[in-house]
């Protein structure tokens, strides 16, 4: 599904966010991505998403090799990748339903399938009875979850998130966590950056870890398998 | 486990994930996915234009500001060249009433002078022909220029007898009445003729280049209005930036994320133009009361053209053109640079 060839990413001369990475994560899995803060997560995140490209090497998502995609042709390819971020991206001067619908408008879809769906992906995340309400009025693991009822509702194969527990206790992460299983169970493929190991270890699924911008856990560098 | 490119087995949980962009169902659904797509876009534009409205009216000083400048800027113009019209009109229909005079030789009798009179009449040309009798001429000179004085001292009437001939309808131009003056003048007992119409082509004239300047400054004040409302489109994409980011980060398209934008453009034009019409028309009731007191100084019935329907239905389309085009600028310009980072 994700597919990283010899990667890296330069912020001008001096700055590197990712040195030469090479991964592949197959379709229907769900792995975690570790390490420090400014180790490269996020940007590794923003090269899926094509919100940067990358200084050398070759992505592939989807089978489709992002180098190729002209700019004009970025959000259709976005259409099929859900993210949550850590602040969540809510809109608050819209209701929750407005927030969750607005993958479905840039689609064109009709307004009673977004209806239908939305109405899904909030049931799903167990918020459909705050639809009318706006994102202000609900706790962080609850605009958390909005912000995951957002990324879902296009039904997208691919689900990436960033520091999605960042903000939440324990308890609230442990039932973030939750929902991705439970999205990575229908096929969903799942790629989620944090630097909470501890969630991470119990979860027992696979691990990549950046350390200054170089993977040193996981992917093709370590060979034997992170955990589980 | 994670997978290296050497050692990842295939999921088998899930069919592959269509590559982007998005490909449209099958041949038989084809039509309703068209159809669906047809409304959703017609739904979008409806949104859009009811978002863009709703926005300007829930912020109604900086819309009413923003119309009022579009507005001035509109109205100079169209006032100027209604008043442009009027005096043209006017000199048209003086060219309409146009007449020519025929200022005997002053060894030309009344005899003379009235068989001319009966000669000319018979012509087609010539609707009517009125003799004027020296004395007669003299009389009316000396009540309206209020010259009695200076008359006095004259031992004789200086002034001629009088032909004043009115073309007729059919053969008011240029050229028929340029042979008519020049048969005229070839007679002996023709002093002079005068068609007094240099004046209402120097009039025209000046009308003419007025107009041109008032096209310039049409043009230079579209510029403006094309400025003014790319101004309040710039600020109106700021503030709304972190909505057009997650609009891209879910895969709204630059069309999509432009759309709303150009419907301000468009509300802005739109209610300039109603302002300036407003403004031109309280311009000239304004205007009306002086000018009506001048014509009628004058014994004329002129007045000030009023602005047509279809005039102000051109007015509101050039008002709303330049929302349109001063909104596509300012997005085209500032909406690139706002990319999820």
């Amino acid at each position: 599904m994700i597919e990283f060839q010899h990667v890296s990413k330069h912020y001008g001369e001096r700055f590197t966010a990712l040195r030469d990475l090479n991964f592949h994560l197959p379709r229907g899995e769900m792995a975690f991505l570790t390490g420090h803060s400014g180790a490269g997560k996020s940007t590794l995140l923003k090269l899926i998403m094509l919100m940067e490209r990358p200084s050398q090497g070759r992505i592939l998502v989807g089978g489709q090799a992002l180098d190729r995609t002209p700019r004009r042709q970025v959000p259709y390819l976005r259409r099929h990748i859900g993210v949550v971020f850590q602040d969540h991206q809510l809109l608050f001067d819209r209701t929750v339903f407005d927030n969750v619908a607005l993958p479905l408008m840039v689609c064109g879809t009709p307004p009673r399938e977004i209806a239908r769906r939305v109405r899904a992906a909030l049931d799903k995340v167990g918020l459909l009875s705050k639809e009318k309400m706006s994102p202000v009025q609900l706790s962080g693991g609850e605009q958390q979850r909005i912000g995951i009822a957002r990324a879902v509702v296009n039904k997208p194969s691919l689900l990436l998130a960033d520091e999605p527990t960042g903000n939440l206790d324990p308890a609230l992460s442990a039932d973030i966590m939750g929902l991705f299983q439970q999205f990575n169970q229908v096929g969903v493929t799942v790629l989620i950056a944090t630097h909470d190991i501890a969630l991470v270890e119990r979860l027992g699924r696979p691990v990549m870890t950046l350390d200054q911008g170089r993977l040193i856990r996981g992917g093709q560098r370590v060979q034997e398998p992170a955990h589980g | 486990m994670a997978k290296g490119a050497s050692s990842n087995k295939p999921s088998s949980r899930r069919p592959p994930m269509p590559p982007p962009p998005p490909r449209r169902r099958g041949a038989a659904q084809a039509r309703g996915a068209w159809r669906e797509q047809l409304d959703s876009y017609l739904q979008h534009h409806r949104t859009s234009a009811r978002d863009s409205a709703d926005r300007l009216y829930k912020a109604p000083l900086s819309s009413m500001m923003t119309g009022m400048v579009i507005a001035i800027a509109l109205a100079l113009p169209v006032v100027l060249l209604l008043v442009l019209a009027s005096v043209q009109q006017l000199s048209g229909d003086w060219q309409d009433t146009a007449r020519i005079a025929v200022y005997l030789a002053d060894d030309t009798g009344e005899e003379q002078a009235r068989e001319l009179q009966q000669q000319w009449q018979a012509r087609d040309e010539l609707s009517e022909v009125v003799f004027i009798h020296r004395d007669q001429a003299l009389e009316d000179f000396r009540e309206q220029a209020g010259l009695q004085d200076a008359l006095e001292y004259l031992d004789s009437n200086p002034l001629p007898h009088t032909l004043i001939m009115t073309p007729a309808q059919d053969y008011r131009q240029e050229a028929v009445l340029e042979a008519l003056m020049a048969s005229l003048e070839s007679l002996d007992q023709v002093a002079q003729v005068q068609l007094d119409m240099a004046w209402l082509q120097r009039l025209n004239a000046i009308a003419e280049l007025m107009r041109q300047a008032v096209l310039v400054l049409g043009l230079l004040l579209g510029v403006a209005v094309v400025l003014v409302i790319g101004n309040s489109i710039r600020m109106a994409i700021e503030n709304r930036r972190s909505e057009i980011l997650v609009v891209k980060l879910v895969g709204g398209s630059d069309t999509f994320v432009r759309r709303p934008f150009l419907y301000t453009g468009l509300w802005s034009g739109l209610l300039g133009g109603l302002l300036a019409w407003w403004l031109v028309e309280v311009a000239l009731w304004w205007l009306s009361a002086p000018v009506d007191q001048l014509a009628a100084l004058y014994h004329s019935d002129f007045s000030l053209l009023r602005l047509p329907f279809s005039g102000l239905l051109s007015l509101l389309a050039v008002a709303m053109g330049f929302g349109w085009l001063g909104s596509w600028l300012a997005v085209k310009r500032h909406l690139r640079l706002i990319e999820p980072r």
